[in-house]
């Protein structure tokens, strides 16, 4: 089980967002995706869930091209993108929010053991089942997004900035969270980070992007101790 | 005293028509972002399909019914084989804001120029399943009869059962997670297209819906809903487009307030005081008077 992203070029309106990308995430491993703001991250991310077309290139996850395939499709087949923001519905309920993905999934039981299961994972949203999601702080709404992906039982989670306008507290908080599910629930993740410091902290591997093409690739280790890598991405 | 009583209830019934217009359009709003002018035709439309039935069956029940149908089923298909195309075949350039509006222009006037060609284009009426002579109050007759009653109660009754659907039902879910969020909802897995198909047929049975209890105290023509889809449009504006308590509350609100200054003042008033209800809350307050708040930013 792995996704293997082979010379994926991507166009964003007249700009080539994603350039030639090739990369490789094993099964049960966290693969982090950094670089500065325009590097082409959540482009890549969004071209995975199908959210975005491609101009070029091959991806797949466990043998089968997932390319030109609907974003709802591919979330069925357990590939869940939870995009950058807070992507959560503002004016649904938090318990709402959670339904949403167990509504296609046919065992409810388990629908209603992962919801629980979610629950144990972040207390808070527990606490505010039945307040509007637009109601949560920042922090609280990332937790819903992947609380909502987890509804589903993804196998292939894809996580675009979840530190993004969150307090340091919670960041280390959610990064925590990040690397349970890689280590507990053996769920692969992808996850796009600008806290390139952090990410690679938690990640076993580090795809480096910049304008688009690969600069580097390599164990999170030893990208963290790259002097090139540290000077351009890691501040010092 | 009869005078306000007729005015007060005339108001709730045809309230409760531009409520079902208003409803239709909001429906489709939410899910498509587009102002659906077509829905005049396609309540005409299924209209007439309810008409032939109620002649043929001679029960206007059996109209009803199919006129519900029917309406789900055009709606249904416009949005599958007429939107849905043009939404995936123009995607750049200015014309991407027009091109879905002027096409429910343009299939208004294709639907009722087929309604001309199969029905012809005088007037018919439908006869009313329940008496549409003024009730007598305090030995007087008002204006206001059992059919209007009727149309009070059936819209009532559909405005319970359209909340139950939307507020407790999975599919409810799936059509406001859709309206509100579709990206993201994608991205959850539901298949946003095939709930904004159902969003069109809901909104095209409740149109046939308003036809069947509109047309019975008025004629059938194939215009004859075209004044209403005006009133739905101001009453849905003045709810704020997107919400459907909003779409009832506005239509009750114009209700109220055409039938008071035609009764009042004078019935020259009706159309000129719904536009300057439109121009009103427009300057006032563009959002819509019962539009919510959107929650924290941060």
């Amino acid at each position: 089980m792995s996704l293997i992203v082979t010379n994926l070029t991507v166009d964003y309106g007249a700009i080539r967002a994603v350039n030639n990308v090739s990369f490789e995430v094993l099964s049960g491993q966290l693969t982090t995706i950094i670089g500065a703001n325009g590097a082409g991250k959540t482009t890549l991310l969004r071209t995975l869930s199908g959210l975005k077309e491609s101009e070029n290139g091959v991806a797949t996850w466990n043998g089968d091209a997932i390319l030109g395939k609907k974003p709802e499709d591919l979330a069925r087949s357990g590939i869940m993108h939870v995009s950058d923001g807070k992507s959560v519905i503002a004016e649904l309920t938090v318990k709402e929010n959670l339904a949403l993905t167990g509504l296609w999934r046919k065992d409810k039981k388990d629908v209603a053991n992962a919801t629980t299961e979610v629950v144990d994972l972040f207390p808070i949203l527990g606490e505010r089942m039945t307040q509007s999601a637009g109601s949560l702080s920042g922090g609280e709404r990332q937790m819903l997004a992947i609380g909502r992906a987890l509804v589903a039982r993804p196998k292939l989670l894809l996580l675009d900035e979840p530190s993004l306008g969150l307090a340091p507290l919670i960041v280390e908080q959610i990064f925590k969270v990040i690397s349970n599910l890689v280590k507990q629930m053996k769920i692969t993740v992808v996850l796009v980070e600008q806290n390139a410091m952090g990410a690679l902290k938690i990640a076993n591997e580090g795809v480096v992007l910049n304008l688009g093409s690969v600069v580097a690739i390599d164990s999170a280790e030893t990208l963290l101790n790259d002097p090139a890598v540290r000077a351009a991405y890691l501040g010092f | 005293m009869n005078q306000f009583i007729t005015a007060v209830l005339t108001s709730l019934s045809t309230g409760a028509i531009y409520a079902l217009m208003s409803i239709a359009l909001v429906l489709v709003w939410r899910s498509t972002r587009v102002i659906n002018f077509a829905q005049a035709g396609q309540a005409i439309f299924t209209t007439y399909i309810g008409y032939e039935v109620t002649i043929r069956s001679g029960s206007y029940w059996v109209g009803l019914i199919s006129a519900i149908l029917s309406g789900a089923l055009l709606g249904a298909g416009i949005d599958r084989f007429f939107m849905r195309p043009i939404f995936k075949r123009v995607t750049s350039g200015p014309i991407v804001m027009i091109a879905p509006v002027v096409a429910t222009l343009a299939l208004l006037g294709i639907i009722q120029a087929i309604i001309g060609f199969i029905w012809g284009l005088n007037y018919q009426t439908i006869q009313a399943p329940v008496s549409t002579d003024g009730l007598k109050i305090f030995g007087s007759i008002i204006a206001f009869s059992p059919f209007n009653l009727m149309v009070l109660i059936a819209v009532t009754l559909s405005m319970i059962l359209l909340t139950i659907v939307f507020q407790k039902t999975n599919i409810g879910l799936a059509l406001r997670a859709s309206a509100y969020a579709p990206e993201v909802s994608k991205l959850s897995g539901i298949r946003v297209d095939a709930v904004r198909t159902l969003g069109w047929a809901l909104a095209g049975a409740a149109g046939g819906l308003a036809g069947m209890l509109y047309i019975p105290g008025s004629y059938l023509y194939p215009n004859a809903m075209d004044v209403l889809l005006v009133f739905g449009f101001i009453a849905a504006v003045i709810g704020g487009l997107d919400s459907l308590f909003g779409a009832v509350a506005g239509a009750m609100i114009l209700g109220f307030a055409v039938n008071f200054s035609a009764t009042y003042i004078s019935y020259k008033l009706v159309f000129p005081t719904a536009f300057v209800i439109l121009i009103l809350v427009l300057l006032i307050k563009p959002s819509g008077v019962f539009s919510g708040k959107k929650g924290r930013k941060d």
